[in-house]
């Protein structure tokens, strides 16, 4: 009987928490799921019973729909709570609902929310329920930067030495932080880039290199991972000019791709906003990896449900 | 009705004095200070052997709730937390629901502490009706109602041509202006100190100058109009900068620190602490040196709990929309006595910031062993170990970053006007 | 817990075991027409690896070969520790194949379950059989193996333990039983 190894956390809160071993062990466990995504009945019965929640404060199509699917790939039961639809609306405090959660004996909470902390605030409250944060607030996004490992290993062969640069606003982005994270703990090189008013204090400690000029931030990177620029959040104006503006001097494009490395990938989290962050002639072009991140975040969140859920006593 | 205590030592900075002696109250007053006064006839005698004997200690910074807020806190428990921290005299902020803005809620608090409270109640009213920052309250009416100051506290006076009137106003009257600095455009929503911790944890920064830049305003206000000006709860070296700058120009300015800001830093968020979610924010380790330099050269007049109870429901949620604040009243003593610990302030400096020139910050007739002034006493053990346990406390309230803190000294009772408040078991 | 081991099987016992398996499998099948050989990780895959160069020897035909992980497929997964995933490496359509499943010890049967389920979820096979090292008894389900190495009465708190060198070669089988 093989030893079983040691997956220590009960929630996935960031990648912050993660450490080499850890996410070697996702990675590895991801690619055996990617394999069940590629049959013709994407379907296992590993989950069998288990009963998996998305608790979402936020819209996120794209976060929940692999999440959902990832669940069911894996025959475990999902079920989709949306702040629009919910008791949210109603005043109940996060702990109230959480707790109701736990109560009808779900295995897994996967939750996004506007607030940083709030995924650390739930699991600090659930006795049995197992925490996976889908984003909050500007914090952490782990499921996306293991995915973003993911793709860019089957690409590059490894991480360890790679030079990433994640242009965007950094200061509002959880996926910038928790890719610095993973990619820091993997022994890549991060280049983190955006206007000034979007880059927030703190990032040189935490291990980044910072840029507020594109070109300097890309030149020479093996992966360029454009975050898309929330049109949507408060005080945007105060932060950039205007949209052509940005998309003029921070946007991804075939002159200054031509900057990074021949064969470096581009990447980005998606939903894309043509035009603004990326262009389409790169967005759509041959070194995009776009849609094989979407491929491999059902993989990945397979792998974190069954390594949280999964289990089996080891006698 | 006589109270001696006995063999204490005395410590009362607003007269200079330390040293082991005798302390008789009579008919609720400072009746006299000797060595060796004799206990005959004298139907309590407290022994005060090996410990001090200070003025009932004044925090000129708490939130009563009440009116209005009574599931947070009220003026029987808020005063008897007070009490308990060797306080004898707080001065309360206007933020009640309605707000203090007028003499009929400063006649109630005053009423009711006086009925009803464990320690003197101080009101400050705002400086604006409603703490709008608009138009200015009565200020001479309250001043006759027992008002002690003005201040719109948790609010910024934005408007600088409204905080220039107040000033020159209230300074007619002989009233302290008691600035709550923070420019809300700056702070720009941000719910902890701007710096790496904030970046890490995902939240909005409120940065240092969001506070220097507006004292810098109101000292210049204050040196403009001749105005008193206490500033409230600094936290950040620049601010400690301008005011020790605005000293040396002669400006009428006085200011606090909490215990809580030359205590703590940011990196007492992690984790989403909601008990250490405050405004002004904890901030960097290079602020809290500079409070404990700021005190130690006399630039901070005071230390002020900025005591602010909420109940559970406002805290124990998600940090962004957590309410502010801490409760610090039983606190507030041990963790200015540490400062004793590092050598950074005298025993007789560290009862002075939350004594005598507390009080006179505020123009408050109390602070001092005087005779012939109220018995207003505390008795101290500096050495004194306990543990907090915030489920003990006598506030209403639980939200304190420092419970299960090991903690040296304390009240061990306390008395206002020759009645004692508080004894401790 | 102290052992007693007893070689039961070694290298050149295992490799005539091995060798007449895959006789057997040429017989009853008639030839290697349609033949698929799929290991079971870890262990029976590397039998499957030998039965494959036998037959080759024997007919001169490599039939298609290889791997599946059932861990997904188990059937006492709830919660605690986590079992390392392996990979299913099976780069051939197994419908209306005649499949070969291969493990190295059979016990329970309930990992022959597990894997004629994730068998099924990649395709219809014409037939499965089953192909073991050692037959060790003490069936919890109804399965039968069509081909064994050597039939190992074992009483339930011995263990069977097939030992490899480097290269996957099996060096011997092992029976261990507790020291009395």
């Amino acid at each position: 009987m093989a030893m079983g190894e040691m997956f220590a956390h009960k929630h996935i809160i960031g990648t912050q928490q993660l450490s080499k071993d850890d996410i070697e062990l996702i990675l590895k466990t991801a690619e055996s799921f990617k394999e069940i995504n590629q049959r013709e009945i994407k379907k296992v019965p590993t989950l069998r019973g288990k009963t998996i929640v998305n608790l979402f404060y936020e819209n996120s199509t794209r976060t929940r729909t692999s999440f959902e699917l990832a669940g069911k790939r894996m025959s475990a039961d999902t079920i989709n709570i949306s702040a629009s639809s919910s008791s949210v609306t109603k005043g109940e405090t996060l702990e109230d609902t959480a707790k109701n959660i736990e109560a009808m004996d779900a295995d897994v909470i996967i939750m996004r929310h506007s607030c940083s902390g709030a995924p650390d605030y739930l699991a600090q409250r659930l006795t049995t329920c197992s925490v996976i944060n889908a984003g909050d607030g500007f914090h952490e996004h782990p499921s996306q930067a293991l995915l973003d490992l993911m793709t860019i290993k089957e690409h590059k062969g490894k991480i360890d030495g790679l030079t990433v640069a994640i242009i965007g606003d950094i200061a509002r982005s959880r996926v910038a932080r928790s890719d610095l994270y993973a990619l820091k703990t993997m022994g890549a090189t991060v280049r983190l880039a955006g206007p000034a008013t979007m880059i927030p204090p703190g990032l040189e400690e935490l291990g980044a290199e910072v840029y507020t000029d594109i070109n300097e931030a890309i030149k020479d990177v093996d992966v360029v991972m454009m975050l898309r620029i929330q049109l949507e959040r408060e005080g945007g104006n105060k932060l950039m000019p205007t949209l052509r503006e940005y998309a003029q001097f921070f946007a991804l494009n075939t002159e200054n791709m031509k900057l990074a490395k021949p064969d470096a990938i581009v990447m980005h989290p998606g939903p894309l906003n043509r035009g603004v962050e990326i262009s389409s002639y790169v967005a759509d072009g041959e070194q995009n990896v776009i849609l094989e991140q979407v491929e491999n975040g059902v993989a990945v969140r397979m792998a974190l449900l069954y390594l949280l859920a999964g289990g089996s006593e080891e006698k | 009705m006589k109270i001696l205590i006995k063999n204490g030592r005395v410590i009362d900075p607003s007269q200079d004095l330390d040293a082991n002696m005798d302390l008789l109250i009579e008919h609720g007053c400072i009746a006299k200070l000797a060595e060796n006064i004799d206990p005959n006839g004298i139907e309590d005698v407290i022994d005060a052997d090996g410990l001090v004997v200070t003025p009932g200690l004044v925090d000129i910074h708490v939130h009563l709730r009440d009116p209005g807020q009574e599931y947070k806190e009220d003026i029987l428990t808020g005063t008897k937390a007070a009490a308990a921290g060797g306080f004898t005299s707080v001065a309360c902020m206007p933020n009640t629901v309605p707000v203090n803005d007028n003499k009929a809620i400063t006649g109630y608090i005053i009423n009711k502490a006086r009925y009803e409270g464990s320690a003197n109640v101080f009101p400050i009213c705002s400086i604006t009706k409603g703490q709008k920052g608009e138009s200015l309250v009565e200020m001479g009416d309250l001043k006759l109602a027992g008002c002690v100051g003005f201040s719109d506290d948790g609010l910024n006076v934005e408007c600088g041509d409204v905080l220039r009137r107040a000033m020159e106003y209230a300074n007619a009257f002989g009233m302290p202006i008691i600035a709550h600095a923070e420019d809300e455009a700056i702070k720009s929503g941000g719910v902890m100190n701007e710096g790496r911790v904030a970046t890490e944890l995902g939240l909005l920064g409120n940065p240092w100058v969001a506070e220097a830049s507006t004292i810098a305003r109101d000292l210049m206000l204050a040196e403009l109009t001749g105005a008193r000006l206490h500033v409230c709860h600094i936290s950040t070296r620049r601010s400690l900068e301008l005011i020790r700058n605005a000293k040396e120009r002669g400006v009428k300015v006085t200011c606090e620190v909490t215990p809580h800001h030359f205590t703590l830093t940011e990196e007492a968020v992690r984790g989403y602490n909601v008990n250490a979610k405050m405004g002004p924010p904890l901030r960097s380790a290079d602020d809290v040196a500079a409070m404990k330099e700021g005190l130690a050269d006399g630039t901070i007049d005071a230390i002020a709990t900025d005591h602010a109870p909420h109940h559970i429901d406002d805290k124990n949620v998600e940090f962004n929309v957590a309410a502010n604040g801490l409760i610090g009243l039983e606190t507030s003593l041990p963790l200015t006595l540490r400062l004793v610990e590092e050598k950074i302030l005298s025993i007789n400096e560290a009862i002075s910031c939350l004594s005598d020139k507390a009080a006179k910050a505020l123009n408050i007739p109390r602070g001092t062993l005087k005779i012939g002034e109220p018995g207003d006493v505390a008795i101290i053990d500096p050495e004194y170990e306990w543990t907090v346990d915030v489920t003990a406390s006598y506030s209403k309230a639980r939200n304190t970053p420092f419970d299960d803190w090991e903690m040296k000294g304390a009240a061990m009772m306390t008395l206002r006007d020759g009645r004692i408040t508080f004894e401790r078991d | 817990m102290n052992l007693v081991e007893t070689v039961i099987l070694d290298d050149k016992a295992i490799g005539r075991a091995i060798t007449r398996v895959a006789h057997e499998i040429l017989e009853k099948n008639s030839g290697c027409e349609n033949l698929v050989l799929i290991g079971i990780r870890t262990g029976g895959d590397h039998i499957a690896k030998i039965i494959h160069q036998r037959i080759l020897a024997i007919e001169g035909t490599a039939v298609p070969q290889g791997a599946i992980d059932i861990t997904m497929y188990r059937d006492d997964i709830s919660s605690g520790v986590v079992r390392p995933l392996g990979k299913t490496d099976i780069p051939f359509a197994i419908n209306d194949c005649h499949v070969i499943l291969v493990d190295e010890v059979l016990y329970t049967g309930r990992t022959i379950r597990a894997a004629m389920d994730a068998l099924m979820d990649l395709g219809r096979p014409r037939s499965i059989q089953l192909a073991v090292l050692i037959d060790r008894g003490h069936r919890e389900l109804p399965i039968r193996a069509d081909y064994v190495g050597r039939n190992v009465p074992s009483a339930r708190d011995e263990q069977i333990e097939v030992l490899f060198d480097e290269n996957k070669i099996p060096l011997e089988v092992c029976l261990m039983k507790p020291k009395q």
